[in-house]
């Protein structure tokens, strides 16, 4: 790692700020809800979780709005991925067959990441062996507050190790690591976090703000520290790497902010779901909302569309 | 025995820490009531303002940025100086016939009293004219005085010791370096202020002292681009015109007080005195962890 | 306006997922997902004549072409207005209206001076929107700098010199202030609202009476102030506002009835200003130019110091007496820099002021853009290299300027010694703290100075060391109303804002007149 990029935290909120100051207007905000929409996912990790849960999510996941030919007479497109814990993956894999929607899974030790290294990796392994096509990885915060950086890249390097080995048929699996910056506090540390973490990940791969089970989850700010890490890594090596804010973001309004701010930091490039997603299970149906409110002129109840 | 020769003295301008005559060969004979030659003094020149001003800025960041504290011993020293000499600078002052010679002993008793009040004022100022502002956001935001640079001076003829003593010090308290155009009627108080001042530890080029005519060096006090400030007390409408319309050309800070009463200690010791010749400093700076 | 088919987005990557031999990885903002147009959607009743507002009332502008002058819109060159051309007999009336009602406004009992100051504040909080259109459409800003920054400002300014009315014997230890009487306050165009809640709100609190004279080519938010000041019953005489053009300026200069002379403007015509009132006793403030030095080091958190780079230049179009028009960069991340700095003016959207989505406005007249373009020409003379790689398609009307920043720039180039007053950043480099310094101070203007550096010791030493008047660290261009603003040398003396900012406009009894 290479020396230290600090980060002043007023002008960096100054900065995230602005972006929500992008008035995004008709044809921009149709364009943007659809971008939106398709680089959401659609996460349930809750203790509660049972199949049928997850076999909803996924129908949903796959046709986010069953009669959007009719009400909308346009196809939507379907969501990124469906993210859930690795008992799921096997439910989640079957459900969404060939839709092109990835399947994601946490592991190693989500959402704590105290347990031991081998573990963590058995537990990538399984879920990829069940048909995982991404996995969300949590770092071990308490090794990286009492300054033991090199044993966070070691755990990042052999989860990395493990999803490029890939899945039964060989499939090249995706990596996103959760920094879980409500644990990190500073900026500073989020940055450093991400520039650790971009430096043992593979091109393609993420970085994640939030497990979503700590507060405060994904901020402008935060995520706009991340993307800033993001920009060097690709200006300096050519390497590329996609960001993920995950929790809190429950609004089409917020989603649009972010995807201001995707594109005046990281340009036209990374508006796509292979480099940009939104870890959200609320977002949809705002999104769903908001497209609907723009083509009949009227607010949809919650209940117009499916519970996942 | 008065059939003794005296030694008629010949005072020199102050520069730079140096005693050096003018560059033009120029004096001017001082004297008595009754007529008599007492002693010369420089003729200064446009050329010797120059050379002041040179010597002035050399030395004024280092005594802008020594502690409040040295700079207060200083002027305590100067205070000292100024009482050691106390018999001395009463004659000069009454040598003219100015003032009698118990007059000039208050003066200089009144000089030595400010120098010491203002060798006080140099770490105090600045939590009077400075201050914390309370601005929405989150920033830290201080202003602070800072001295203004190099001040021309322009003593009044009378009271001549007194007159000067009042416009150098709350200048020189806050950092600023003065070139000094001593009163035209009697400057000898003046020039012996300055030998005193050799020994008083203020660095050599922070006082400056040029004797000489205001209707000669005013413009060029006025027009001259180095100097900054310009403080002056009685001086003619018209002097004061030309000093004002000079200072437009580099927009100096201009103070010129109209018959004052120096012996005022209200008016000549306080922070507004100080105020004229300090420039607000103010500073921001984001407060996040 | 392209729209993203978001299915198609594997191919999209495919194609642009490595940078490829020969190929340096840049960034691209031009393409996908354009913002389309936000209006603003509040509309402004605007009359077809505006005359001086004297002694409480508006002035018939009394006909034919030489008594009065048009304001246009910058972005569209449309006329919005005509408005009185004021001469020494409008100058003369609003004198002796402010000189005739000072005694009885220093006489109010100073709670009820503040009083009106607060009403003030209240009624331009309320009207806020209105007179951000307006200052928009007459200035050329964008909107949401003159919703965002200058109307609220604006009204803080005289929300925060209310409450100095009665308490302004704390604020001169030892002293009792008294108004200096009559002032004569001159404000230039770029903020033209908030210039005039500058001058106006601390010389009323201090018991003196106002003519004020907006700058000719954006009079309108003043007079909206003039209507605002008849709506809270501000007393006939205390606020009076005549418009025009130098000659008004210059009769609001030389008339005798005035006791001081309040000027923001060039350091030009603050010269002439200071020549003209020598000897005659007027008290004078003078708020003028700059070429202030913005200094990063290579320590600097960089991808803040960029946005402060990108705030403190391209803010209201450069039209910013305090813009920080030279970039002081550290040789080591020079090139860093340009590159960062040249992405990031991608993303600034130059045109219609009305979009909410604006970040650079129109230039404010024709005259300065035609300044601006003359320095730019300059510079490629002298051979330096111009980077303008904003992509905004400009409007066909109006008066324009892309953002830009010039490299190699000399410490004797003329874009490094003169103001521009535009959307023009001087790059120049430097080695040591001692370097930058000297460089920074090497100029006769000390308005305003930026400091970007994560280290503590380092930015302190460096911020007592340069001469300006405002030293921003890690942070540019931020204003508010208890914070005092104002030059070293030729930027001009006295201060605005503040606790400091009172002094221009009392008097203090005892030795220091």
């Amino acid at each position: 790692m290479g020396s230290v990029t600090t980060v002043d935290r007023v002008m960096a909120d100054a900065r995230a700020a602005s972006f929500a100051t992008r008035s995004i207007k008709t044809a921009a905000k149709d364009a943007g809800l659809r971008l939106a929409m398709s680089m959401v996912d659609l996460t349930t990790l809750e203790g509660k979780d049972s199949p049928e849960k997850v076999r909803s999510l996924c129908a949903k996941a796959i046709r986010p709005m069953p009669d959007d030919e009719r009400v909308l007479g346009e196809r939507l497109p379907s969501v990124a991925a469906v993210c859930v814990y690795p008992s799921m993956v096997p439910v989640a894999r079957e459900a969404l067959g060939t839709s092109g929607v990835k399947v994601a899974s946490v592991a190693t030790g989500f959402p704590s990441g105290q347990y031991p290294l081998d573990v963590r990796l058995r537990d990538t392994q399984r879920a990829i062996d069940d048909g995982a096509d991404e996995i969300d990885m949590v770092i071990n915060r308490g090794a990286f507050l009492s300054g033991r950086y090199d044993i966070v890249a070691e755990e990042i390097r052999e989860v990395t190790a493990v999803c490029a080995d890939g899945g039964p048929q060989g499939r090249g699996v995706h990596l996103k690591v959760i920094l879980e910056t409500g644990e990190l506090e500073t900026y500073d540390n989020v940055r450093r976090a991400s520039d650790l973490a971009i430096e043992h990940i593979r091109p393609g791969d993420f970085i994640k703000t939030s497990t979503g089970k700590v507060s405060p989850a994904a901020t402008m700010p935060i995520t706009l520290v991340m993307l800033e890490a993001i920009r060097e890594s690709w200006l300096r090596d050519g390497k590329r790497i996609g960001m993920k804010p995950a929790g809190g973001i429950r609004t089409a309004k917020q989603s649009l902010h972010y995807l201001v701010m995707l594109k005046e930091t990281l340009g036209d490039e990374w508006l796509t779901p292979d480099l940009f997603r939104f870890g959200a299970s609320s977002l949809l149906d705002d999104i769903l909302r908001q497209i609907v409110k723009r083509k009949t002129g009227h607010y949809a109840a919650s209940y117009d569309f499916g519970l996942a | 025995m008065n059939d003794r020769l005296p030694i008629l003295k010949t005072y020199k301008l102050a520069i730079g820490g140096a005693f050096p005559r003018t560059e033009s060969g120029r004096s001017i004979a001082i004297k008595n009531p009754a007529g008599e030659v007492i002693a010369h003094t420089c003729h200064a020149s446009r050329k010797d303002l120059r050379n002041a001003v040179e010597a002035a800025l050399t030395v004024q960041p280092k005594w802008a940025g020594a502690s409040a504290y040295l700079r207060g011993q200083i002027l305590y020293r100067m205070a000292e100086m100024v009482e050691g000499k106390r018999t001395e600078l009463a004659e000069a002052i009454s040598a003219t016939g100015a003032t009698t010679t118990e007059d000039a002993r208050t003066e200089v008793d009144r000089c030595t009293d400010r120098l010491a009040c203002f060798a006080g004022w140099t770490d105090k100022y600045p939590q009077v004219l400075g201050c914390h502002n309370p601005v929405t956001g989150p920033y830290y935001n201080f202003s602070v005085p800072e001295a203004t640079g190099i001040v021309g001076v322009l003593a009044p003829d009378s009271p001549s010791l007194l007159g000067l003593i009042s416009l150098i010090a709350p200048v020189l308290c806050s950092g600023n370096a003065v070139v000094v155009l001593a009163s035209e009627t009697n400057p000898i108080p003046a020039c012996v202020l300055a030998e005193a001042l050799a020994t008083s530890d203020l660095p050599g080029g922070v006082f400056n002292l040029l004797t000489g005519q205001r209707d000669e060096l005013v413009e060029h006090f006025a027009s001259h681009r180095e100097i900054n400030g310009l403080s002056a007390a009685g001086v003619s409408q018209a002097h004061r015109a030309t000093l004002e319309a000079g200072a437009a050309e580099n927009l100096k800070r201009v103070r010129v007080l109209v018959e004052p009463d120096f012996t005022d200690d209200s008016g000549f010791e306080s922070p507004w005195s100080i105020e004229p010749f300090v420039e607000t400093k103010t500073i921001w700076h984001p407060s996040g962890a | 306006m392209t729209t993203l088919d978001p299915q198609s987005h594997t191919e999209t990557v495919r194609r642009t997922s490595a940078a490829g031999p020969g190929r340096s990885p840049a960034l691209e903002f031009a393409s996908a997902w354009d913002y389309a147009p936000a209006p603003e959607s509040v509309k402004v009743e605007i009359a077809k004549v505006y005359g001086h507002f004297i002694n409480g009332a508006f002035t018939q502008p009394d006909g034919g072409p030489a008594r009065t002058m048009a304001t246009i819109n910058p972005a569209t060159e449309a006329e919005l207005a005509q408005f009185a051309r004021g001469d020494a007999a409008d100058v003369d009336a609003a004198v002796k209206a402010a000189r005739e009602a000072q005694p009885k406004w220093a006489a109010l009992p100073a709670k009820e001076r503040g009083k009106y100051l607060f009403r003030i504040a209240r009624r331009m909080q309320e009207r806020a929107r209105e007179l951000a259109v307006l200052e928009t459409m007459d200035n050329g800003k964008p909107i949401k700098e003159s919703r965002d920054v200058d109307i609220p400002l604006a009204a803080a300014h005289f929300f925060y010199h209310a409450g100095w009315a009665d308490k302004l014997q704390y604020a001169f230890a030892g002293r009792t202030p008294e108004p200096v009487g009559v002032c004569g306050q001159i404000i230039p165009w770029n903020f033209p609202l908030l210039m005039a809640a500058w001058k106006l709100a601390p010389a009323l609190a201090c018991g003196n009476t106002c003519v004020l004279k907006p700058a000719e080519t954006t009079p309108l938010t003043a007079l909206r102030l003039a209507e605002i000041c008849a709506e809270v019953g501000l007393p006939e005489g205390v606020v009076n506002i005549v418009t025009g053009d130098g000659e008004a300026g210059e009769a609001l200069v030389k008339h005798p009835g005035i006791d001081k002379i309040a000027f923001t403007g060039s350091t030009e015509v603050g010269k002439r200003i200071a020549r003209a009132t020598a000897g005659t006793g007027k008290k004078l403030t003078l708020e003028l130019g700059g070429k202030s030095p913005n200094i990063i080091f290579e320590d600097a958190s960089l991808d803040q110091a960029i946005e402060g780079v990108v705030a403190g230049i391209y803010f209201n179009q450069g039209h910013v007496c305090c813009a920080g028009s030279r970039l002081l960069v550290q040789e080591s991340i020079a090139d860093e820099v340009t590159k960062r700095l040249t992405h990031r003016l991608q993303t600034l959207r130059v045109g219609d002021p009305l979009d909410k989505n604006t970040d650079v406005g129109a230039i404010n007249s024709r005259p300065q853009l035609d300044t601006i373009n003359n320095y730019l020409g300059r510079a490629r003379e002298e051979g330096l290299q111009c980077h303008s790689p904003s992509t905004s398609a400009l409007p066909k009307n109006g008066y324009w300027c892309k953002p830009c920043f010039f490299t190699g720039v000399q410490q004797s180039h003329t874009l490094s010694r003169e103001e521009v007053f535009g959307p023009v950043l001087a790059v120049q480099t430097f080695r040591t703290p001692e370097e930058a310094i000297s460089r920074a101070n090497n100029s006769p203007y000390g308005l305003a100075a930026g400091v970007w550096t994560d280290k503590g010791s380092k930015i302190f030493e460096v911020a007592g060391q340069l001469k300006a008047g405002i030293v921003w660290l890690n942070t540019y261009n931020r204003f508010d109303p208890a914070s005092p603003f104002g030059g070293y040398k030729e930027s001009g003396f006295g201060r605005e804002g503040g606790m400091q900012g009172l002094r221009g406009y009392v008097r203090l009894d005892g030795g220091a007149k």
